[in-house]
């Protein structure tokens, strides 16, 4: 079992100062306690937004899957 | 349609003959008898509405969902998914080997063993429900596990026996039903109550944004008081029958045991109804909580640590009957005095129920109330 200061697991990044303070200017009255959640929060917004739209079923699983749809009523 | 949560709709439900074989096989392994609750869990991960979680977690995964609400991976996810066992059953195991999992006596699943670890129950309740008081239901369930929890992926073999198997739809049933009503957006509605006028409100509200409503009553254990399994699928097939379009709602059944969890919670059903399908998510007040332990918004609060959820939640004021207005309305469209405010009380319309007396139709629709009181004791 990892020590309690190990379980949060976070790492550094450097940015540039002037961008720091921006970013610390920005945040003020918001939500957002750090320039650090801040910038994890944009991070994952961003990259989120650019995972790839992937087709989860086959024409196979659908043909069966919508014979039991029909058989249950939920389509005609 | 969204992408499932993690990228793929999981799928662990075994079929001809490597179900044959796993049949055969399970009569030498260590049997393990699982509730209800852990049942419908193991039913979930197999069938993808947990997904990307293909077995009970380990204690990485419990630790990160515990203190950042990720995953190891980073993906948002907010409930522990757990499974333990007396110690006794597996002092003979090692990590590989696999288990049969019985449920009622049927076998259920096998589930391969990647660890098996102590921990500590009030940590666990602390940090999923933000208390460690015995009188929050979830809590006196965490405080009541004993014995060692397993790590490890789970194989359905056997499909659970349950009497509302005609509303069970898996996540790759609702997305084909989406796809087929040519619904581009669908908003989910999670439930545990017959539909009095405040929900139809807040479903059709969003349905003026959205192509279609995916109402999705929980199914499974509830706490003393709360309306049988019956009762909610039967009224809001009244509902749906006489007052929904055909075209723009469907509803199925989430077979789950309620955590009470409050924000937590509301997070993992959003994640749920994603897998699902659903791009919106209807968060109304105190979503998921009981009694006094969350503030009556904080289950709306919370998303704003998820900008990467993959579903937009709606949030919801609550709806009231004005009498001025005579409609049904809310804080936000409403000028007139609380005093014209008639509120959709959970607990009086329960009660009203119970004493025998037909809520007034502002309240509740009199086709809804005719299924309940068609039921000598509607009440679990
Ligand atoms: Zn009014």
């Amino acid at each position: 079992m990892p020590k309690k200061d190990e379980k949060k697991k976070f790492t550094t990044v450097s940015i540039p100062s002037p961008l720091f303070k921006k970013v610390e200017e920005r945040i003020k009255g918001t939500g957002f306690t750090s320039v650090s959640s801040y910038v994890a929060y944009v991070l994952r917004e961003i990259i989120a937004e650019e995972e790839e739209e992937e087709e989860p079923f086959s024409e196979e699983d659908k043909e069966r899957v919508k014979e039991r749809l029909r058989a249950l009523g939920y389509i005609d | 349609m969204p992408n499932p949560h993690g990228g793929k709709l999981v799928n662990r439900v075994l079929k001809g003959q490597e179900r044959i074989a796993a049949i055969e096989n399970a009569e030498d392994l260590e049997k393990i008898e699982v509730t209800d609750a852990i049942a419908s869990d193991i039913e979930n991960l197999a069938k993808g509405v947990f997904s990307p979680l293909e077995g009970f977690m380990n204690s990485e995964e419990l630790e990160s969902v515990l203190h950042l609400m990720r995953l190891p991976s980073d993906l948002a996810w907010t409930i522990p998914i757990l499974i333990n066992a007396p110690k006794s059953k597996t002092a003979q195991l090692s990590n590989g080997d696999k288990l049969a999992l019985y449920f009622k006596g049927e076998l259920l699943a096998q589930m391969h063993l990647e660890e098996a670890y102590d921990f500590d129950n009030d940590e666990l309740a602390k940090h999923t429900f933000g208390t460690l008081d015995s009188t929050h239901p979830g809590v006196a369930m965490v405080k009541k596990l004993e014995g060692i929890f397993l790590g490890g992926k789970v194989d359905l073999i056997n499909e659970p026996k349950e009497t509302f198997d005609q509303y069970k739809l898996e996540p790759l049933e609702t997305r084909v039903l989406f796809e087929e009503k040519g619904w581009k957006t669908v908003v989910g509605f999670q439930t545990r109550n017959p539909p009095h006028l405040g929900h139809e409100y807040v479903q059709k509200t969003a349905l003026a944004f959205v192509d279609g409503v995916f109402i999705n009553p929980v199914i499974g254990k509830k706490k003393r008081g709360d309306f049988k399994d019956n009762v909610i699928l039967e009224a809001y097939n009244a509902l749906m029958k006489s007052y929904y379009l055909k075209e723009s709602v469907v509803m199925s059944i989430l077979p789950f045991e309620m955590r009470y969890a409050g924000p937590r919670e509301a997070i993992f059903h959003a994640i749920v109804r994603k897998n699902f399908g659903c791009t919106h998510f209807i968060i109304g007040r105190d979503h998921a909580g009981v009694g006094n332990f969350y503030g009556p918004y904080d289950a709306q609060k919370i998303f704003s640590d998820f900008p990467d959820l993959g579903i937009s939640p709606l949030f919801f004021k609550s709806f009231f009957f004005c009498k001025r207005c005579n409609a049904v309305t809310n804080e936000k469209a409403c000028p007139h005095n609380e005093r014209e405010h008639v509120n959709f009380s959970g607990t009086k319309i329960r009660k009203m129920l119970s004493e025998g007396e037909v809520p007034p139709k502002e309240l509740m629709r009199p086709e809804v109330a005719e299924v309940i009181f068609s039921h000598p004791n509607p009440f679990v």
